[in-house]
This record gives C-alpha cells, sequence and structure tokens, in this order.
C-alpha cells in the first residue's frame, strides 16, 4: 500500500539514517545518566529568557514524567532510525525523510521537557507540522496527502483551543512555569476560570490524543510509512496529549468533571477502539486502533487520583510504548519481506522470518498481558486502579475487562497467526528474513518486555517511582510492580481475561464479518469529516460571494458606511452631538462665499455635462481659496488658487479624450445619496463637537515665540514649513515627485488594445469608441 | 463662523460621497477633489478662524503683536493641498490609463482580474465585456 519505490534496492542501507540514530542514541545516554539523580527525588530545571515580558522563557524541567518520556522517545527514535535506514533504503527523498523524522523527535523531546506553557505549546506545534509532513510522506498519492490534512486540523485545531487555555491559566495563575503551577492547585481548580480553562485543554489533549470523538484521524494517518507509526504511534505524537494532561494533573486533577471527562471519554475510546481493531484486517491498522485503545486506557487512569491508577498508567505507558513500536516495526518487517499486510491471507511466516516471528511473539505476549511479561504487570496494576474506584461506578471496569479481552485476541491475531497460523492465500512476494538492522529495534523492545516483567524492580526505581512523585507528589508512594500479588481479585480478572481472549481468538473470523455488518451500517466519522469539509467549503465560497461581489462602489460603500456607523453610533451612545450651531455671527460676505461653494458642490455632483462639473469643481475650489483669504491665511489661499487652477486644466486636458459622463441616460442613486447625506451630517456634527471643545494652543504659541529668535522668519507658517517640520515638507514634495514619476511612467507605457497583441500599439493610439465598436462588430 | 464653515465641509462631504459611489470613475475624481477640499477646510476650521491677522511677525518685533491667526493648520494644510493634488493628479492619469486600456470609464466593467459572468453585467455596457474576456497577458 504505501512505501513505494523502496523495496528493490533495500540491501543498500546508506549512511544518512545513522546520523540521527546517533544523535537519539546520544541523547539517551545522556537522559540515561539523569536516572540516578531524578530517581534520588531530584528535579533539574534549565531556563532562559525568551520574552520577560510577557512572562515567556525558554525553560526545562526534568523530572521522573519527563524523563520517562525522554529515555522513550530517543531510546524507540534511536531504533526507528536504525530501521528507517534499511526500510526506506534507495528511496530517493530518504534524506528528507531522516530530516522530518529527526525535527519530530527533536520537537517531541522539547514538548516534554518544556516548562514553560508557551514554551510548550511551540513545541508542539512542531510537532504537528513535522509529523504533517511525515504523515503526508507519500504525497503522491490522495489518500497521503488527505490523511495528512486531516491529522494536520483536527490536531491543530485542538492546539488553538489548548493554547487558549494555556492563556487563561497562565493569566489566572500569574505565571506561565509548569513547575510554579503545580503548587497552585488547590487556588486554580477553586478558580471561577477552572471550567474554561480545563474545557480548553481538554479539547488540545483529546485531539492530539485521539480521543473519542476526535479519534478518525489516527488510523487514517497510517498512511505514514511503518517506521512513522512505529514511532509516532507509540511513544510519542500521539502521547502528547496524555502528557500534557500527566503534566497538568497536579494543576487540573481531582475535580468532579475531570474524573468524569477523562474516565468517560478514556473508556468509550478503549472499548470502541478494541472493538474495532477486531474488526480490521490490515495488520497495521489493527495496530492503530488497539493504539487507540492504550491512549483511552491512559487517559482512563489519568482520570482516577488513586496510587493504584497512577501507578498502572506510569507502567502501561512504558509497556505500551514498548510493545506498541516493537509490533509496529515487526508489521514493517511482514510488509517489505511479503509485500502485504492482510491478517486474512498472511500465515506460515513463522518458518522464514524466525527472528522476527520471535521478536513478534514477545511484543505480543506482554500487549496480550501474560506473566512474566512486563504487559501482565501493567495489565494487574490497571485492574487494581480500576477496582479502587466506586463500586458504583464499575461499569468502567467491565469496559475496561471486555477491551483487555479484545486486545488479547488482537494480538494473537497481529503476531502469532501471521507466523504460525495457516496461510490463506500467497503473498506477493516470497517470505525472506528481515535485515539485521530491521530486526534490532523489535527485538530489543520485545526483549525488554520480558526482562522488565521479570526483573520489576529496576524499573520501579528508576521511572516508575519518581514519574508517580511527578504526579502524585513526593509523599505518595508507588504501587510495587510485581508478578505475583498472591491471589487476589485482579489476579482471578486476569485469568478470566486470558480465558475470554482465547476464545475470542479462537472465533474471532466470524466475529470479525459479524463486526463489518454492523461497522458498514453505523455511520462513519471519517465520511462526517469530509462532509464537514465540505460544507465549510460550501460556507466559505456562499459568504465570499456574498461579501466579495468584486464591484468597486459596493467596497467603497461598504467603507464609508463603516464610518458612518463607527462614528455616529459611537456619538449616539455616549450621547455627544452638539448644541445647535449659532450662526447669527456670520458676515454677509461670508455667507455668500459659502453658499457659493456649496452650489458648486451640489451642480458638480448633479451635472451630466462635463464643462459644468468642471467649472462647478473651479467654483468650489476658489470658494475654499476665498475662505482662506478672508481668515488671514493669504499662503494657504495662493496656493489653493494655483492647484486650483491646475485641476482645471488637467480635467479639462483628459476630458478632451473621455467619453461623455452619462452615456446611457441619468445617473440618479437615491440609497447612495441617503448614505452621502449621513456622512456629511455627521462630518458636521463632529466639526461641531470638536469646536465646542477647548483649544490647545501650546504648539502654535511655541511657534510663533520662537519663529523669530530660532528661525529668523517672520512668516511663521513659512518657517514652520522650512524649518520646524521641514522633514515634513520634503516628504511632501517626495510624494509629489513620486505622484508625478509615477504619472508619467502610466502615460509612457505602451497601450495595447484589446484586440491585438501587447506592446505593438503606439502610445498615442487612444482609439477608444472605435475599438468599441470594433470588437463589437 | 466655524459653525457655518462646518454646514459647508457637510455639504462637501456629501457631495464627495455621492460623487464617490458612481459608476463612472471620472465622477469618483470629481469627488476626490471635493473631499480633499473638505478635508483642507475641517484642519483649517478646527484651528479656529480669524478674520483679518495673518499669523506674520512684524518689523523689530520678536513675536507677533496681538492675536494672529492659528499658524500651525494653515502649515498643514498647505501640505496637505499639495499633496491632495499630488494623489488627484496620480488618479486622474490611472483613469485615463483605465480608460484607453479597458474602453470603459464604468468601474462595474473594468474585471480584467476577476471577470463576472456575464449575465450580472449591467445591460447598458455589454458591448464592453468582451474586453473582460481578453486572455491574461
Amino acid at each position: 500500500m504505501a512505501d513505494p519505490q523502496h523495496t528493490q534496492t533495500s540491501s543498500q542501507a546508506g549512511w544518512i539514517g545513522l546520523v540521527p540514530a546517533v544523535l537519539s542514541l546520544a541523547l539517551f545516554a545522556a537522559f540515561a545518566s539523569q536516572l540516578p539523580a531524578i530517581a534520588a527525588g531530584d528535579v533539574q530545571r534549565l531556563v532562559w529568557e525568551w520574552v520577560p515580558a510577557l512572562g515567556i522563557s525558554l525553560s526545562f524541567l526534568l523530572d521522573g514524567l519527563s524523563l520517562t518520556f525522554a529515555l522513550l522517545i530517543s531510546g524507540i527514535g534511536g531504533m526507528v532510525f536504525l530501521y528507517a535506514n534499511t526500510y526506506l533504503a534507495g528511496h530517493p527523498q530518504l534524506t528528507r525523510f531522516m530530516l522530518f523524522l529527526t525535527g519530530f523527535m527533536l520537537a517531541m523531546l522539547g514538548l516534554v521537557l518544556a516548562d514553560n506553557l508557551i514554551a510548550l505549546f511551540v513545541f508542539w506545534e512542531l510537532t504537528t507540522i513535522t509529523s504533517y509532513l511525515l504523515i503526508g510522506f507519500g504525497h503522491a498519492t490522495e489518500n497521503g496527502r488527505r490523511s495528512a490534512l486531516q491529522a494536520l486540523f483536527v490536531t491543530g485545531a485542538g492546539a488553538l483551543a489548548l493554547l487558549a487555555g494555556f492563556i487563561l491559566l497562565g493569566i489566572t495563575a500569574g505565571t506561565f512555569e509548569i513547575s510554579a503551577l503545580m503548587a497552585q492547585g488547590d487556588t486554580l481548580r477553586a478558580h471561577a476560570l477552572y471550567l474554561p480553562i480545563l474545557i480548553l485543554i481538554i479539547a488540545g489533549t483529546f485531539t492530539k490524543s485521539a480521543q473519542f470523538p476526535f479519534h478518525f484521524w489516527l488510523p487514517n494517518a497510517m498512511a505514514a510509512p511503518t517506521p512513522v507509526s512505529a514511532f509516532l504511534h507509540s511513544a510519542t505524537m500521539v502521547k502528547a496529549g496524555v502528557y500534557l494532561m500527566a503534566r497538568l494533573y497536579p494543576t487540573l486533577s481531582g475535580t468532579d468533571v475531570w474524573f468524569w471527562t477523562l474516565t468517560i471519554a478514556g473508556a468509550f475510546t478503549a472499548l470502541f477502539a478494541s472493538v474495532l481493531a477486531l474488526r480490521q484486517t490490515d495488520l497495521k491498522q489493527a495496530l492503530a486502533y488497539t493504539t487507540l485503545m492504550a491512549l483511552g486506557t491512559l487517559t482512563l487512569f489519568l482520570g482516577q487520583s488513586s496510587s493504584y491508577a497512577i501507578t498502572g498508567f506510569v507502567t502501561f505507558l512504558v509497556v505500551h510504548s514498548l510493545y506498541k513500536a516493537a509490533l509496529f516495526l515487526v508489521v514493517g518487517c511482514i510488509d517489505h519481506a511479503t509485500g502485504s499486510r492482510d491478517a486474512e491471507t498472511l500465515g506460515g511466516l513463522g518458518r522464514a522470518m524466525p527472528v522476527t516471528a520471535a521478536a513478534a511473539a514477545l511484543a505480543a505476549l506482554s500487549m496480550a498481558g501474560l506473566p512474566p511479561f512486563l504487559g501482565f504487570i501493567g495489565k494487574e496494576l490497571l485492574y487494581a486502579g480500576i477496582l479502587a474506584l466506586d463500586a458504583k461506578v464499575l461499569i468502567f471496569a467491565a469496559a475496561l475487562i471486555a477491551s483487555n479481552v479484545l486486545m488479547f485476541a488482537v494480538a494473537g491475531i497481529v503476531a502469532l497467526r501471521p507466523f504460525w497460523g495457516r496461510a490463506h492465500g500467497v503473498p506477493p512476494r516470497a517470505p525472506t528474513e528481515a535485515p539485521l538492522f530491521m530486526l534490532i529495534g523489535p527485538v530489543i523492545l520485545g526483549a525488554l518486555g520480558l526482562m522488565l516483567g521479570l526483573f520489576p524492580a529496576g524499573l520501579q526505581t528508576a521511572l516508575v517511582d519518581p514519574a508517580v512523585a511527578s504526579l502524585l507528589g513526593q509523599d505518595t508512594k508507588a504501587k510495587t510492580l510485581t508478578l505475583w500479588h498472591g491471589v487476589n481479585l485482579p489476579l482471578i480478572l486476569s485469568g478470566a481475561t486470558i480465558a475470554a481472549g482465547v476464545m475470542l481468538y479462537l472465533t474471532h473470523r466470524p466475529a470479525r464479518a459479524a463486526l463489518v455488518w454492523l461497522d458498514d451500517r453505523t455511520p462513519s466519522f471519517d465520511a462526517g469529516w469530509d462532509r464537514f469539509l465540505k460544507g465549510l467549503k460550501a460556507l466559505a465560497a456562499w459568504q465570499t460571494r456574498y461579501l466579495q461581489t468584486g464591484v468597486l462602489r459596493n467596497y467603497i460603500a461598504a467603507t464609508l458606511a463603516t464610518v458612518l456607523v463607527a462614528i455616529a453610533g459611537t456619538m449616539f451612545a455616549r450621547n455627544a452631538w452638539p448644541q445647535m450651531p449659532d450662526i447669527s455671527d456670520a458676515s454677509w460676505p461670508l455667507i455668500a462665499i459659502c453658499l457659493f461653494t456649496c452650489a458648486g458642490a451640489v451642480m458638480t455632483a448633479l451635472t451630466s455635462s462635463r464643462i459644468a462639473a468642471m467649472a462647478a469643481l473651479g467654483v468650489v475650489g476658489i470658494g475654499v481659496a476665498l475662505v482662506f483669504i478672508v481668515f488671514s491665511a493669504p499662503d494657504v489661499a495662493i496656493t489653493q488658487l494655483l492647484v486650483e487652477t491646475l485641476v482645471v486644466v488637467l480635467v479639462a486636458v483628459a476630458l478632451l479624450r473621455l467619453p461623455l459622463l452619462d452615456q446611457n441616460g441619468r445617473d440618479t442613486r437615491p440609497r447612495d445619496a441617503a448614505l452621502a447625506i449621513g456622512l456629511g451630517a455627521t462630518v458636521t456634527a463632529v466639526i461641531l463637537a470638536v469646536l465646542e471643545a477647548p483649544l490647545d494652543r501650546r504648539l502654535t504659541s511655541f511657534f510663533e515665540t520662537a519663529s523669530w529668535p530660532e528661525a529668523f522668519g517672520r512668516n511663521i507658517v513659512n518657517v514652520i514649513l522650512v524649518d520646524f517640520r521641514a522633514l515634513d515638507t520634503f516628504g511632501e514634495i517626495a510624494v509629489v515627485v513620486i505622484a508625478a514619476l509615477s504619472a508619467y511612467a502610466l502615460l509612457r507605457a505602451t497601450s495595447p488594445a484589446p484586440n491585438t497583441p501587447p506592446r505593438d500599439t503606439p502610445t498615442r493610439q487612444i482609439a477608444t469608441p472605435s475599438r468599441a465598436e470594433r470588437s463589437n462588430s | 463662523m466655524e459653525a457655518l464653515l462646518a454646514l459647508t465641509i457637510g455639504v462637501l462631504v456629501a457631495t464627495a460621497v455621492y460623487l464617490m459611489l458612481a459608476r463612472n470613475v471620472l465622477r469618483f475624481i470629481f469627488g476626490l477633489v471635493l473631499i480633499s477640499n473638505a478635508a483642507n477646510l475641517t484642519i483649517f476650521v478646527a484651528g479656529r478662524l480669524t478674520a483679518g491677522a495673518p499669523p506674520l511677525i512684524p518689523e523689530g518685533a520678536k513675536a507677533p503683536v496681538g492675536e494672529v491667526a492659528n499658524a500651525l493648520p494653515q502649515a498643514l494644510v498647505l501640505t496637505a493641498i499639495v499633496i491632495g493634488f499630488g494623489l488627484f493628479a496620480f488618479a486622474l492619469v490611472l483613469m485615463f490609463r483605465a480608460y484607453t486600456h479597458l474602453g470603459t470609464l464604468y468601474s462595474d466593467d473594468m474585471q480584467v482580474a476577476e471577470p463576472r459572468s456575464t449575465a450580472s453585467t449591467p445591460s447598458h455596457l455589454t458591448k464592453d465585456t468582451q474586453m473582460t474576456e481578453r486572455p491574461a497577458e
């Protein structure tokens, strides 16, 4: 299905993938060296100021929780790089792939180490973007592009909510530092903004960790090459949401909303996903749904507050990362060797691929929760944790047990049947054992599940205790990880789970057929997503058509109407209307000038004769110049007269070559007239209101007293222009020069006639009506 | 006195807006001239009016004698007049080029970049719609 082009040259593994592999293993070693200090209860912080004014710093926190994640990310990362280097050997874009994957790993490490909410958000979005690139690595296929976009949209939309939640949280608490937030849990939980903060943050974590109803993007993300799935969907990307909920556990958990939201969403996702996992025939899809089940389980346990539940959470987190990465890599080996991932047909590969089969068995037994594997310990703790709940909510225990039964069966289908079951078809290629570098990862990860199960004490002191302390505080001890707790209820439930799981495995083919029948008859979220996107696009197209008419007049009208509403509305709301104007003090000459000006303006607006409009414009210009003369502004009046003359000359020149104003009857527009009168009245009201306020003459007084002593000029206006505000005047000259140059360039540009190729027509040929006729004929 | 000019400015703005909303871009240019006149007058009036006392410093004095007109708005208006003229001249040339290039003065039909469907084109200008179907250069 995916991963084209790489199979032919798989033996020629290049060196390019070894660089990030070495990098991540070095990071793993560096983190591992911190284990003793962290296990001793130490917490390390590293701070760089970033945006101090906003309280945003690039700070990092290394405690039990972040160290657990960092080790999983760098350790599994190293093996995935080694694996991918062989798996994708010969792929033309191997370097790009390695770059994306390295970027993703570093972003993920930043995410789990960040101690500042905003820094964490930045890394969060970096993982979104890099995972988009990785999921869409097979961008030549439509499915790859669609899946990548879907993951980007769903997690990106959640991230926006998350950012809002972070900002609310930071403002409420007065700090963006997570280590400082942990101490404020009690005040924050009692705060009025607690609920909005929680809803926004959970929207972000549920989308990232694919909780129902945001689960649909994760199975689609299997369009990515298998190493990506092994990395993103075992320990990293999808666990980011779980990580964040765990990180903020001391700050936000413990309320009823927290308990019910996480418990219900987690339990439902776990059960729903494990049922759908059984339905899948593609091995990778089946694993994708079991990842959903694991994420649901982790969310369910983060909802609880008992020490059992949190110990179970941390243990299951490690268990799942190990076996899920191993199983994805194994499925990649099968795909690589046979060219098929179909659970219906594959079988009997154990003979040809014994090492792969062994690694698969190790991982699958851990997943199935059989002793003496770590998965068994994890499951025991989960059962103990869920039984610690109130008896009224034992329905969640039922959901957990049911999904574990399903997990057991799926583990068998994915990791045992292809190797030891009977084949029902012939794969595209004859199976051969996977190359060495593709076996290192699954074997080590699978073996770790067994080793840690046999000797859980090391894991307990190194990771589980410190991580539980990160969530519950130093005072609460984690429960002990051990294979044998004595005969108790969790052990009995484990036995029942195994028995029911074996039954289900034996009957899974008819069960699957029934599930397929059922699944086809229930609404699909994936199809709903398509409908949602289609509706969104239709909405955008509709509102664009409605608002963006493409008609200039409508835009101008909308702009002016907005100005009108903003100004008149404000004056109305604040009751700032001016007094009725008193014009009794006006002299007759002034009244004459104003009437003269108004008459010119109205004439310009209403006439359909070009000559009359031009003359009326001149009248207005001269009227304004007269106002300047009357009120002691001779310089302004002279400039106004000169400019007015130039305007009339230019308009006259242009009119010689332009058609009549109204070729098609008179132009009367009552709606525009209403808008125009409203705006004119508002402007008058604003000026009258301005005139009611006293005038601040400080600047004028400064210019009046400084004009002669400082600039030796007796004409104050001139002194302001050429001395005090000389740069403004220079800017004004520059504007005029630029306008002149642009006008010259416009006039000079060759004028391509509509029906002839450009640049052939001389500038002077301005044949207007004739061209219209030509194009008409 | 100021109130009378405020009313005049209102009339200028109203006529300018009416003209700027016209289909014909030549009318838009007329509106542009009127609205820059209105803006200049607004600045001038907001600085209060003083008749018969230009802001000059008499020979021998260090500051103006008696109350003179406000010099600051006058300086601002001088700048505004010149810039307004620059804008007007450029707009006029642009309109002129648009006409020689597109063959119409009607802004609704200047649709080279995003041609509208013929159904929504005003019937009085159908002879010009072929201009809009010209292939891009």
